[in-house]
């Protein structure tokens, strides 16, 4: 690795001890790759100190997956951002891990193509992150999250050798080893050539804006919408507080009377999209929409967007810090477990925000607060848990695009059994059998049958 | 594992070869002789329509399955050749339907499997929801490993509103829209388009409507190449005459079927010429089931075998990592 390329310096480790989520870590190195050859020898070093490594593209996971626990060498994949092949007649492309998720849709838009995983941190983080954690998006309700967008992989495993996982070819021979690794949130080693499906542009587009007086109106609409048999490309849910901050902050042309607004958007060809529109019209209207209102033009339906996409940073009017999870529930679920997310926000007497993609039942309640505040975390992570809960008991999972990280492994007991987290450690250690990738992420401990079960020791602040 | 000695196995213990419906029995080599035959069960165990999942045995017929569905106006287009196949088998073979050019390959469409181990351990992975990521993604390894790494009981699967008109049609297609399948036989392409009737009649303008797609080719000896979908063309161009077959376009698998086992020896040799490789669906020279090629990661895969039968009493002999496979 050329000078300048790693570095112990204490404001850099600082800098990397931690990615957005609230967990810090600390990294004993960290170091900038600009190629596959030089991953493979900073595994390599790492392995020959003894030390494990952690892979990191842009830093904003939200479930501290890239949080540097035991003192490893953190391995940037920021500078290997080039956009290595476009195929557009194959709707394929190359791409090194450090590609910004947008730069890549921005890269093949004159083709007519997009990459359909669209994570609302699409400007800021890596594709190779997006594999990591198996991102999601708006776009992922009708189109599948990242998964289903990678088709091969090449990597380097923990033992510092190269592999490509998948391939160009429809179906790879033998185990979908591909499909192990993404998502498996560096654990099973760091990509450093990702191939990823591209996307059609479609011939038409519709955004609709629905405002409601209920937040019920407008969940009931969502499962309304999915009952008369339509899926749309998105189907984006905001509720009062969250409108009005974000109609604050830019300005997207939301009702601030509004109790929640519905952003939904279906795509295709001409006649289709006009009859998921009348179909999504109707059903909000029976459910008493007070606004239906279809975008005119690109600009507005880019105003619309802009306003979904800016909710986070939008938060910051409202309280400096906010604290979100990432449930999914059945569809069929979502008026009783919003119903019991605003009660349990307000037994602790704390401010919560919804926001999420509503039509695939993923959950992102916010819990806002200032961290000066005296006993603020306890209460924060208490409510946190308790909406974790709710959505378990409706049928719903832990995450469902962040990933788990450290957030949520402690929680993996209440989804999994035993036997089950024991058959997912079996499946960690064939692709890392001395626990040196992302050490103690995703599993709590004790997952392996016969591990002794100890009191995690966590990095929580 | 190429080379590998079969593990040992304790002398009182008898392997064990999943099974559906049989007719994938064939699909990456014949289950052990003297194997017990372990079914699952059959039947819908919930169904939500309005959460658009559906929770089922693995024994369940893809005909029970789709009827089901149909009911409430939904699909699963997992479009096994058979109707009469399992899902359970469907999703071990990991082999696609016909739609998956716009529906995805069988992998996108399974959100929760359980499964029990070889050492009897009953496993659940994925979750219940249309969106997951919790864990490892274990439905995603289940998929085409060929009952290796566990016996299916039971998989909930991703469905989605059927589609109010479908048409297939005759011609170049190239240029349309997300059609759902396009298929190749070396004289004439067959399109689908599925939506709304009168986009389905506007995408077949200039296109000849046809009742229905060509017949899959059929044959004592069947495989399934799979190529990057540019090389689709030049690798059919190179079968020969003796070798029935139909390409789906777009998507890089092309079915080939033969009257001679040697000919799909040729038809994969064929495919390892562009970059692709076969796997063998009934048939071929009983001496030889692998994949006539190194598999790639092979000692990784063997990792995983292992990980969920460390004692090989799966399917032992079956690939994805057939101990016969010859370099």
């Amino acid at each position: 690795m050329g000078p300048g390329r790693a570095s112990a310096e204490p404001l850099e480790l600082a800098l990397y001890a931690r990615d957005a989520g609230v967990a810090v870590g600390r990294a004993d190195a960290v170091c900038f790759p600009t190629s596959g050859d030089d991953v493979a020898a900073a595994v390599r070093v790492a392995r020959r100190h003894g030390r494990p490594f952690v892979a990191r593209g842009s830093g904003t996971g939200l479930a501290g997956g890239a949080t540097p626990l035991d003192g490893p060498v953190v391995i940037v994949t920021t500078q290997m951002n080039r956009v290595l092949e476009i195929d557009a007649e194959a709707r394929v492309a190359w791409v090194e891990p450090g590609v910004l998720n947008l730069d890549l849709s921005r890269a093949v838009g004159h083709l007519g193509l997009h990459y359909a995983p669209d994570p609302s941190s699409q400007q800021a983080c890596t594709i190779g992150g997006n594999v990591g954690t198996n991102a999601g998006g708006p776009h992922c309700l009708s189109d599948g999250v990242t998964s289903a967008h990678v088709l091969a992989v090449d990597v380097v495993l923990a033992d510092g050798t190269e592999a490509r996982l998948g391939g160009l070819e429809p179906d790879s021979p033998g185990y979908d080893l591909r499909g192990c690794f993404v998502g498996s949130e560096g654990t099973m080693g760091i990509a450093t050539r990702i191939a990823v499906r591209l996307t059609s542009d479609p011939p038409r587009v519709a955004t609709m804006l629905c405002a409601f007086d209920s937040v019920e109106a407008a969940a009931a609409t969502v499962s309304g919408v999915i009952a008369a048999g339509v899926l749309p490309a998105a189907l984006e849910m905001m509720d009062a507080r969250i409108t009005q901050a974000v109609e604050d902050f830019v300005g997207a042309g939301y009702p601030r009377d509004a109790q929640a607004v519905l952003l939904a958007e279906v795509d295709g060809l001409e006649h289709g999209v006009a009859a998921h529109v009348d179909a999504i019209s109707t059903v909000a209207r029976a459910n008493g929409a007070t606004l239906v209102r279809v975008a005119a033009d690109a600009a507005e339906r880019a105003l619309l967007w802009k306003g979904r996409k800016s909710a986070f940073g939008a938060i910051a009017r409202i309280a400096p810090d906010y604290y979100l999870h990432d449930a999914v529930v059945p569809r069929t679920k979502l008026v009783d477990v919003l119903r019991r997310v605003y009660e349990i926000a307000d037994a602790h007497d704390l401010i919560v925000m919804n926001v999420f993609h509503a039509g695939d039942g993923n959950l992102h309640p916010l819990l806002v607060f200032d961290r000066r505040d005296p006993g603020i975390w306890d209460r924060v992570y208490a409510a946190g848990t308790e909406i974790l809960d709710a959505c378990l008991d409706a049928g719903g999972v832990l995450t469902g695009e962040h990933g788990v990280g450290i957030e949520k492994r402690d929680l993996m007991p209440r989804m999994f059994s035993p036997d089950d987290l024991d058959a997912q450690a079996r499946l960690r250690d064939a692709f890392d059998p001395d626990g040196v990738a992302n050490p103690r992420k995703v599993l709590p401990r004790g997952s392996r049958c016969g591990e002794l079960q100890r009191a995690p020791e966590g990095t929580w602040i | 594992m190429n080379g590998a000695p079969a593990p040992t196995r304790k002398p009182d213990v008898r392997v064990v070869a999943p099974v559906g419906a049989r007719t994938h029995w064939e699909v990456g080599g014949r289950p052990p002789e003297g194997a017990v035959e372990v079914g699952a069960p059959a039947g819908v165990v919930t169904y939500e329509p309005n959460d658009m999942t559906i929770t089922v045995g693995a024994g369940t017929t893809f005909d029970e399955l789709d009827r089901v569905l149909a009911e409430k106006g939904q699909e699963c287009a997992l479009d096994p050749r058979s109707r009469a196949s399992t899902v359970g088998g469907t999703l071990a073979c990991g082999l696609s339907g016909l739609r998956r050019l716009r529906h995805g390959p069988v992998r996108d469409h399974v959100l929760e499997v359980r499964f029990e181990t070889g050492d009897g351990k009953l496993v659940k992975g994925g979750g219940p929801t249309v969106k997951n990521v919790t864990g490892y993604d274990l439905p995603r390894l289940f998929v085409g490993s060929l009952g290796t790494i566990g016996v299916l009981q039971q998989a909930t699967l991703r469905c989605r509103p059927r589609f109010p008109s479908a048409q297939w049609f005759a011609g170049d297609a190239a240029d349309r829209y997300r059609p759902s399948a396009r298929l190749w036989d070396g004289k004439q392409e067959t399109v689908l388009f599925e939506g709304v009737s009168a986009d389905v009649q506007e995408q077949g303008r200039g296109l000849t409507p046809v009742a229905g797609p060509p017949a899959l080719p059929e044959g004592a000896h069947r495989g399934r190449i799979s190529v990057a979908p540019g090389r689709v063309r030049a690798c059919t161009a190179a079968l020969g005459d003796d070798i029935r077959w139909c390409a789906e376009l777009g998507v890089g698998t092309v079915h080939v079927a033969t009257d001679d086992p040697s000919a799909l020896l040729r038809a994969r040799a064929v495919a390892h010429g562009h970059g692709g490789w076969m796997l063998r669906e009934a048939g071929g020279p009983p001496d030889d089931d692998g994949y006539g090629c190194a598999l790639p990661n092979a000692a990784l895969m063997q990792r995983v075998k292992d990980a969920f039968d460390p004692d090989g009493l799966l399917n032992p002999g079956r690939l994805p990592l057939g101990h016969t496979v010859q370099p």
